[in-house]
């Protein structure tokens, strides 16, 4: 199921992170439901505990998962959960396009042109009967 | 008990034309770690001293509480060890050497030994003679398996093997993991592997400790910075800054101390940092030895 790319340039914990993240996305793990523990998804996964431990905790920080002292670890249990993460998704591209927009001199303006009419796009694209 | 499993403090041993220096290291408990350096950096000199195959000039080593080499055999019976210079009976089969195992070991698992068979993909009738040498090393790394012992001592457990047998030990290695307390070394040229399954790395070079923590801190330190230098400007020197590399207005520095606030640093002196990107272990190793051998001939 967690599948870590030795081309990806990313540490491993961010991949475990965001794998993570695509299972509570669509899903696959529900808000509430228990998930591994950080050695049994080390050993599944094939690596280190400790880096499965600095996914956990980042992503404990981030709200989408929570440790219960004994009990074990818990996909956060408010029912957006999915969304909220799908929201942080957007934000970060929302911000690494107005940086590139801004390293490029492109306006506040241009920028918001350029996203209304990429929108329209999609949107029609969706609209379009199959 | 201690929290160790493994304990060197100022351990020395001096050879004609080679030394180790003043070593220290500590294993916690339930970790795994992964000792890397080139060829001959004092790898395997290391793992000798600490199984008491070789004993020290001077310092001090425990071993899963026991002081070694005076303890050590009360030390082995707990200790899984395994080298590329270990033989096994040529003319004896795999299934002879499990039951010799077995009779020796309290601890043997055999229902683990005849899943391991399984998955590594050995025939208990074999003769070892017949056997290739990625199979001979499996064989011996599933003797040493089977015993569940308390601490694993591997030295270059998967070299030579094809990267499916190596993906076979690398997962076993993780899933002694699972069990709480039991503690793994192993000694690797693959910085690949040791970044996969270490907890914690310890860098040996020339006989010398470079670096000993968590891998994670460990990976976090490093990172390569681009960047670009305008006509005029001259790159500042910063702390934390182990190189830097540049050709014409194109930069490349390294960090070995990386800070969040090292960027802006930079972008403060006029230099433009177009990006900040995580080192792979390989690339760690590379320019740590590099770095130690300038020292060295500076």
């Amino acid at each position: 199921m967690f599948i870590i790319s030795q081309t990806d340039k990313r540490p491993m914990y961010l991949q475990i992170m965001e794998q993570i993240k695509q299972q509570v996305a669509v899903g696959n793990w529900a808000s509430g439901q228990a998930i591994p523990s950080i050695r049994q998804l080390a050993a599944d996964i094939g690596v280190s505990v400790i880096t499965v431990k600095r996914a956990y905790l980042e992503l404990e920080r981030e709200g989408v998962i929570v440790t219960r002292q004994g009990k074990g670890c818990f996909v956060a249990s408010d029912a957006e959960v999915g969304t909220r993460i799908r929201e942080q998704e957007l934000a970060q591209h929302l911000e690494q396009a107005a940086r590139s927009a801004a390293l490029l001199g492109i306006s506040q303006k241009n920028l918001e042109k350029r996203i209304r009419a990429i929108y329209d796009r999609v949107a029609d694209a969706e609209k379009e009967p199959v | 008990m201690t929290d160790y499993a493994i304990e060197l403090e100022g351990v020395c041993k001096s050879y004609p034309f080679f030394e180790l220096q003043n070593i220290a290291l500590q294993l916690q408990r339930g970790t795994i770690m992964g000792l890397i350096g080139p060829n001959g950096a004092g790898k395997s000199t290391t793992i000798r001293i600490l199984m008491g195959l070789v004993h020290q000039d001077r310092g001090e080593v425990r071993v899963l509480g026991h002081r070694m080499p005076q303890e050590q055999i009360a030390a082995k019976w707990d200790i899984g060890f395994a080298s590329e210079d270990m033989r096994l009976y040529d003319v004896m089969t795999m299934g002879w050497h499990i039951h010799f195992m077995k009779s020796m070991y309290q601890s043997w698992d055999d229902a683990y030994a005849q899943l391991l068979l399984k998955r590594f993909g050995l025939n208990a009738e074999q003769k070892i003679k017949g056997l290739s040498h990625g199979q001979r090393v499996k064989a011996t790394l599933l003797l040493v398996f089977a015993r569940r012992p308390k601490l694993l001592v591997l030295d270059e457990p998967t070299t030579g093997l094809d990267p499916v047998a190596r993906h076979e030990i690398l997962r076993e290695l993780t899933a002694v993991m699972v069990e709480d307390g039991r503690s793994v070394l192993f000694s690797s040229h693959n910085t690949q592997d040791v970044e996969q399954i270490s907890d914690q790395i310890t860098f040996i070079d020339r006989g010398r400790i470079l670096d000993s923590m968590d891998k994670e801190a460990y990976l976090d330190r490093w990172r390569r910075l681009r960047l670009e230098v305008p006509d005029g400007v001259v790159l500042p020197p910063l702390p934390g800054i182990i190189g830097v590399r540049q050709s014409g207005r194109l930069a490349v520095a390294t960090a070995n101390a990386f800070m969040p606030h090292l960027p802006s640093e930079y972008e403060n002196s006029g230099v433009r940092v177009h990006a900040v990107e995580n080192m792979t272990l390989e690339e760690i190793f590379v320019a740590n030895v590099e770095r130690s051998r300038e020292e060295v001939n500076a």
